[in-house]
């Protein structure tokens, strides 16, 4: 039996009425928008991820992969949009593949509101779903009660007022495929200079009959100003109290040791995005 | 503060709760009020004194929940001088937290320390002015200004002088200070780079030997980067910061102003 | 164990539940406006090259009744102030009735140098100040225009708080979420300020007024909207939204599945 376990709840509780303040969520406090074009469907988003106040991701990703040709653009809690996404996607999967049919958009939207209306709003998920299928272009939103429109044009999250500022000023119907695209950044563009909760890049996916384009970083209008000093530490700044040496000899009895091919280069499996 | 609106202790405090107001509505006739009447403006300034200089800044947005106000909303303000424009005033005002009560505040220490001047024939010094200020705040302990107010100029001996301040007139003279809503992400970095905290001199002994950095005044253009680094920083993390970030630099030749762009998003 | 140094000695909530606190006050404190009742909506105003425009539509709502469809929300207070008012109509025309006592008593003094903008928003952001201080807040959000003692063009904003802050363009309530973003387009700081028309200025804040019909459900397409500048006050309380656009709902067919 899948689902939530609850088995933590009385403990939660009691935790809670002696004072222990609840977990915070990292939020997509988010910018999303969609809009449809003839032969297909744009979806954009912002990239602050926030925390409260505090800026918890300045580049993260809000455009879900569903299916090949159906996306999601999330706003809400993280870690619901997030999983939300993967589940339906992966229940999806397995219906195409049981149908012997490629997925249709209608089917997701369907899934993600049962899904989302059975949790009563405690999963914190508010999509924009869009994507092509056999039997045309679609775009819905689907809001964390399980309620679902559709809609010619939509935005979401607490940009949302900002970017349809932008939709109800410059959107006329028949648009092509760049001008589709255009509005929706300068949607997205004017939730991240007028809402707090939205910032740093714009992301976009074109969704057309044959393709769909991933955009990432469509446009990169904040960018970080170079520092002025370098807070390059000399060696020995920090206090060490103990030292304590393990020779190559030593540790390759437990793990296996290759050597690097240049000394002044650090191995690195993943390089992190840092700030120079 | 909040103890006269909710019956609540004051929150900020090391995560205490209780669920920070009481549960059931308190018995009897009296109702909660519908109206609480401070709000947060965000922001955040900082101040740091040099051997004969001192620095306040702060960035110029001014918010409502996630609304930006105005990009444009000056923390930093002249004290004392001649005229609505503070003509050679030599001390300077920072205020975050609720700006309305930060206008007030400013409007009320500007006139004193002007009447001083028409009543003393003298100008106020710094210290009487920090004084003076800290019993302004208190004088309102049951309703208070809602800001963090910080203090700068020069002393009597023509050394940097600053001085910081909670809203009910807790006051002290610092090296540096970060105050608003980034204050918990640049304080650290100030305590590092400007008191050079947790910072030892490389070699100069082994374990608890190890000598700690020593700190001293730093020069101007030192204070002028970390400063802005603090500020751009700041921006990067905390979405109440941004916009615009206006400096006062005192010295003995007077107040130079600068207004330097930060990220708009 | 609690490990919250706060709840030592004190009594458990979850055994003893929440403290009382009902015995601190046992006086009735006065009860003042606590919540607006009959309210206008959004306030959108604009500078541009020579002077300012400001705009707000004719209806005042009771809670989600459009109760009153012609109330006058911008008030001309000389020929280079234009005050106007969001939030509770009743405060609202005693702030009238303040600023007409203030005119007449400013006329019977001096008529050298008349009230300039900036004066009449500094004077209500005092008044609305000490009102909160007092626990009494007059419910409203004002946008003062006009122009300044040097003849500039001049936008500010009080409210409820008497928070204050200016700047080239503002909304107040629904509008700071819908207006702004479409103000700052076009004039994003005060040097864009310079290259704006008259006619821009104009069309841009009946462009606001049109998208705030469409998505606040507290607004009408009657508004008034006046335009301050050196030459006076030009002031239209009976104007229409022109050129609304529907086309978008053409294609609409249900919220799901519905296909036909």
């Amino acid at each position: 039996m899948g689902g939530f376990d609850f088995s933590n709840h009385n403990r939660n509780a009691a935790l809670h009425a002696q004072g222990v303040p609840l977990p915070k969520a990292t939020s997509t406090g988010t910018t999303i928008v969609g809009c449809m074009f003839d032969g297909g469907v744009v979806i954009a988003a912002d990239t602050r991820a926030t925390s409260g106040p505090i800026v918890a991701d300045k580049n993260c990703e809000k455009l879900h992969y569903i299916a090949p040709q159906i996306w999601c653009a999330g706003a809400g809690t993280a870690a619901d949009t997030e999983f939300t996404t993967a589940i339906i996607s992966s229940n999806l999967e397995l219906h195409a593949l049981s149908t012997g049919r490629k997925p249709r958009v209608v089917t997701c939207m369907t899934m993600l509101k049962q899904h989302l209306f059975r949790h009563q709003g405690y999963i914190g998920a508010y999509l924009v779903v869009a994507g092509v299928d056999p039997t045309g272009c679609h775009l819905f939103t689907v809001h964390a009660h399980g309620s679902t429109d559709k809609l010619p044009y939509v935005t979401m999250g607490s940009g949302s007022l900002a970017a349809m500022s932008v939709f109800e000023t410059q959107w006329r119907p028949q648009l092509d495929k760049d001008a589709a695209v255009e509005l929706c950044s300068q949607a997205i563009l004017a939730g991240i200079f007028n809402d707090l909760g939205s910032g740093s890049n714009v992301d976009v996916a074109v969704i057309t009959a044959d393709k769909t384009t991933l955009m990432r970083n469509y446009i990169t209008p904040n960018q970080r100003v170079p520092k002025q000093r370098n807070y390059k530490f000399p060696k020995g700044t920090t206090a060490v109290l103990n030292e304590k040496i393990i020779t190559k000899e030593d540790i390759s009895k437990y793990v296996t040791v290759h050597e690097l091919e240049d000394d002044s280069k650090t191995a690195t499996a993943e390089v992190m995005d840092v700030d120079q | 503060m909040a103890a006269i609106f909710s019956g609540a202790p004051p929150q900020g405090g090391p995560g205490y709760s209780f669920n920070q107001t009481p549960r059931t509505a308190p018995s009897g006739l009296r109702q909660h009020h519908g109206f609480y009447p401070y709000t947060d403006n965000g922001g955040s300034t900082l101040g740091i004194s040099g051997a004969d200089f001192t620095i306040l800044a702060g960035d110029t947005r001014s918010t409502s929940g996630y609304n930006i106000n105005t990009r444009y909303a000056p923390k930093l303000f002249k004290i004392g001088g001649e005229g609505p424009d503070n003509k050679n005033a030599r001390i300077v005002l920072s205020v975050v937290g609720f700006a309305a009560d930060g206008d007030a505040l400013k409007e009320r220490l500007d006139t004193i320390v002007k009447m001083y001047k028409y009543q003393h024939g003298k100008e106020m010094s710094v210290a009487a002015c920090a004084q003076r200020l800290s019993h302004i705040l208190y004088n309102k302990r049951f309703f208070p200004y809602y800001v963090h107010a910080i203090l700068g100029g020069l002393d009597e001996e023509g050394r940097g002088a600053l001085y910081s301040y909670d809203p009910v007139g807790s006051y002290e003279r610092e090296q540096c200070r970060a105050a608003g809503a980034a204050a918990s992400l640049i304080m650290p970095f100030l305590d590092n780079q400007v008191n050079f905290k947790n910072q030892y001199e490389p070699g100069s002994g082994t374990g608890h030997d190890l000598q700690a950095k020593v700190a001293a005044p730093l020069p101007r253009d030192t204070v002028e980067e970390l400063v802005r680094d603090a500020f751009t920083s700041a921006v990067e993390r905390h979405i109440e910061v941004g916009d615009g970030l206006q400096m006062m630099i005192i010295t003995r030749d007077g107040i130079q102003e600068t207004l330097t762009p930060l990220k708009q998003d | 164990m609690n490990h919250l140094p706060q709840a030592w000695g004190r009594p458990r909530d979850d055994v003893y539940g929440a403290y009382d606190h009902s015995h601190f006050q046992t006086q009735l404190p006065n009860q003042h406006t606590q919540s607006p009742i009959v309210t206008g909506t959004s306030v959108v105003a604009a500078k541009f090259k020579d002077g300012v425009v400001i705009a707000a539509d004719n209806l005042a709502s009771y809670g989600s009744l459009a109760r009153f469809t012609d109330v006058k929300r911008l008030r001309k207070f000389n020929d280079e102030v234009v005050v106007g008012f969001g939030g509770d109509v009743s405060d609202m025309q005693y702030l009238d009735r303040l600023l007409n006592s203030l005119d007449i008593r400013e006329n019977y003094s001096n008529n050298e140098n008349p009230l300039h903008a900036k004066n009449l928003h500094t004077y209500l952001a005092k008044v609305m100040y000490k009102r909160r201080s007092d626990f009494d807040p007059l419910w409203n959000h004002l946008l003062v225009t006009g122009l300044d003692g040097e003849k500039k063009p001049f936008l500010a904003s009080v409210d409820l708080l008497g928070t204050t802050f200016s700047s080239p363009t503002l909304a107040t309530g629904f509008g700071a979420h819908l207006a702004q973003p479409i103000l700052r387009r076009t004039i994003p700081d005060e040097d864009a300020v310079a290259n704006v028309s008259q006619e821009e200025a104009v069309k841009l804040v009946q462009e606001c007024m049109k998208v705030l019909f469409y998505r606040d459900a507290r607004s009408m397409d009657k508004y008034s909207i006046a335009v301050i500048t050196t030459s006076g006050v030009e002031l239209k309380q009976d104007e229409k939204l022109e050129n609304q656009s529907w086309a978008f709902a053409e294609r609409i067919r249900g919220y799901g599945t519905q296909v036909n």
